[in-house]
């Protein structure tokens, strides 16, 4: 046995969805350590993640409930509409905020805002311990706690969460298995600088590779997810500059008025993917080492916030009774509530880009005449739209508001 | 806490147990399952009573609380998490063993003696809060018991307790459906007759000096597979009770 500190809950990796989880228990008083391999200054650096977060109305709640909000809030661009539009096609879907409520239907956040307002807010908090540019070799499990091999000495917690994205190392040392499969497209990532503004309008275009994305960003700016098939993307990531733009300038039109492009482009390999078991014994999995899903709805991260907000509040629950916090009741009832909603949303986003990747002429008449008719039932468009806010399901205390 | 009285192979076979008690899926699942809801009574009268604050990490810091009959530690180790200075006793050594192993293993800090709540009475000693759960319907004479259960509750101090009401329904859930079919404890765990009704608690509690606060029953919600809160008293139920003023 060794002689460290227990800590309630060690949290590996310090993401997005692992940091605000450490911020989120630790506010509770919860004592929790969050391990990181990465030093948090290579995280907040512009080359290290260019991509930006349709963040819901519910993980704005959360991220307000866990003081990070407030350091993110002057960099976000709200999103008031939604208009989603088949490739060259007249019919089209629209989604206006002023058809819920005053409320916006989200809010764009730059990652690397967000991940400059976690850093912030982990470092401001007394039982939070930061431990970064820390592996973890190994995981031992006895009844009463975990202990983790890391490259700074062993590290003794009543409760693991890995948090460490879709190649988490912890779950493979578990041995939890993944269920899935990659997509023969890749994301690539870009941000542009246009003369019009955007108006809060998200533009979502369903071309034969697969969806862009015109997400608005603060200022006359926007972020380009563009979904392609892999072998032709590694010829877009291999273009200079100037080539680069005229294939944005071909997909957005002229409405935005003269695009540039700003900072540098990315790609990043699509899959679907979810864990068999969330946990295992002391071992909790959350966000994306959990559930990878297709990027198309924008709601990978938005499901890890609700998995932090779930477990937080579970954890939280178990404390106040003076429970062992990883009592089994505790964490089968954390898997029950996630893996269900978690699998739902990986089966819609799947659905979607299956329906919508493609040019056959049948599929794309009746996707047009689906997209139609969507837009006219209203029921139903509510129904889209508040659960691409957040705002369906069981939802969790700290995300709403 | 200490061990030292223990010899090595003691030890080791309290540890064994103790892996038993606190396995959620073992032998006591049955007393894991039930175990969040009686905390949450515990919990949420000590706190009115003593008016701290739940949603503090350890809201009964500076408190003492005795654990009668704590068995294997399950609800004297909550107690230590929430603040309490715990003494917990149990009549058997081997309880007392399993629950001193575990109590360290856990790093919490409780002291435990094979006692009984006559010892401590004899000895004088009070403390601020005095739980007794699932133990009077046990013991041979309820009256005497929880007279001396009272004698260990200071000035203002207050007494828990959770047991089983003697009613038709008891017999079917608590005895036979719980030993019998559903096989939740082993069979003989309980002798129905020994059941105490809610009047006879509070008859029990008046004599031995105790005001009765408030009754709640527990019961099983078969969709949640959790046990909750409710007025229902028929089957399982708590009582919290105040020393009356002298």
């Amino acid at each position: 046995m060794t002689t460290e500190q227990r800590y309630d809950v060690a949290v590996v990796g310090a993401g997005l969805v692992g940091g605000a989880l450490a911020c989120a228990l630790a506010r509770h008083g919860v004592r929790t350590i969050v391990i990181d391999r990465l030093d948090p200054r290579v995280m907040v650096a512009p080359a290290f993640d260019g991509r930006a977060s349709a963040v819901a109305l519910t993980s704005r709640h959360f991220l307000e409930a866990i003081g990070v909000w407030r350091h993110v809030a002057p960099g976000t661009q709200a999103m008031r509409e939604i208009r989603i539009s088949d490739n060259a096609s007249p019919l089209f879907l629209h989604y206006d905020h002023a058809d819920i409520g005053d409320q916006p239907l989200g809010y764009m956040a730059e990652n690397r805002h967000l991940r400059v307002a976690l850093a912030k807010e982990m470092t401001a908090l007394p039982d939070l311990t930061v431990m970064s540019g820390v592996s973890v070799a190994g995981m031992t499990q006895t009844p009463d706690e975990v202990i983790l091999e890391t490259s700074g000495g062993p590290v003794r917690a009543a409760l693991t969460v890995t948090a460490e994205g879709r190649d988490s190392q912890l779950r493979k040392l578990a041995g939890i298995n993944v269920t899935g499969w990659d997509y023969p497209q890749v994301g690539l990532v870009a941000t542009i600088a246009h003369a019009r503004s955007h108006d809060g309008i998200a533009h979502e275009r369903f071309l034969p590779a697969g969806p862009f994305a015109i997400l608005p960003l603060k200022g006359n700016r926007a972020s380009l997810v563009w979904t392609e098939r892999s072998d032709t993307a590694t010829s877009y990531m291999a273009m200079d500059d100037a080539a680069f733009l005229r294939e944005i300038e071909e997909r957005v039109g002229g409405f935005l008025g003269a695009l540039t492009l700003e900072g540098p482009r990315f790609s990043y390999p699509l899959g679907l993917q979810f864990a068999q078991q969330y946990t295992k014994g002391r071992l909790v999995l959350a966000g994306d080492a959990a559930h990878g899903i297709h990027p198309i709805a924008g709601q990978g991260v938005n499901l890890g916030w609700r998995d932090a907000a779930a477990l937080t509040e579970i954890i939280v629950d178990a404390m106040r009774l003076g429970l062992d916090i990883a009592n089994v009741d505790s964490l089968a009832r954390y898997e029950r509530w996630r893996r269900a909603d978690n699998l739902l949303m990986a089966g819609m986003t799947d659905a979607l880009n299956r329906l919508f990747s493609n040019d056959v002429a049948p599929v794309r008449l009746a996707r047009d005449v689906g997209l139609a008719t969507v837009n006219k039932l209203t029921p139903l468009k509510k129904l889209f739209m508040r659960h691409a806010m957040g705002a369906v399901g069981d939802v969790p205390r700290l995300m709403r508001g | 806490m200490t061990t030292s009285t223990a010899l090595p192979e003691e030890v080791a076979k309290f540890s064994a147990l103790a892996d038993q008690w606190w396995d959620p899926q073992g032998p006591f699942r049955p007393l894991h399952k039930l175990n969040p809801a009686r905390l949450l009574f515990i919990r949420d009268r000590l706190a009115a009573h003593f008016g701290r604050d739940v949603e503090t990490r350890m809201p009964f810091k500076g408190l003492t609380l005795l654990d009668i009959g704590c068995g294997g530690g399950l609800t004297a180790e909550p107690m230590a998490r929430l603040g309490f200075r715990v003494t917990a006793i149990d009549a058997s050594e081997e309880n007392v063993g399993v629950a001193r192993v575990h109590a360290e293993r856990m790093d919490l800090d409780i002291t435990y003696e094979a006692a009984t709540p006559e010892q401590l009475m004899a000895r004088g000693v009070k403390f601020d809060a005095v739980l007794a759960l699932e133990v009077v319907e046990h013991v041979t004479d309820v009256d005497a018991f929880l007279a001396a259960s009272a004698a260990c509750v200071g000035a203002d101090g207050a007494f828990v307790t959770a047991t089983l009401n003697r009613t038709l329904k008891s017999l079917a859930l608590g005895k036979i459906a719980a030993e019998y079919i559903l096989r939740w404890v082993p069979a003989g765990t309980h002798d129905w007759r020994k059941f105490v009704r809610p009047s006879e608690l509070a008859r029990g509690l008046r004599r031995a000096g105790l005001d009765l606060q408030k009754m709640e029953g527990v019961h099983y919600d078969v969709m949640t597979d959790r046990w909750r809160l409710g007025p229902d008293l028929d089957v399982n139920y708590m009582a919290y009770a105040k020393k009356a003023a002298a």
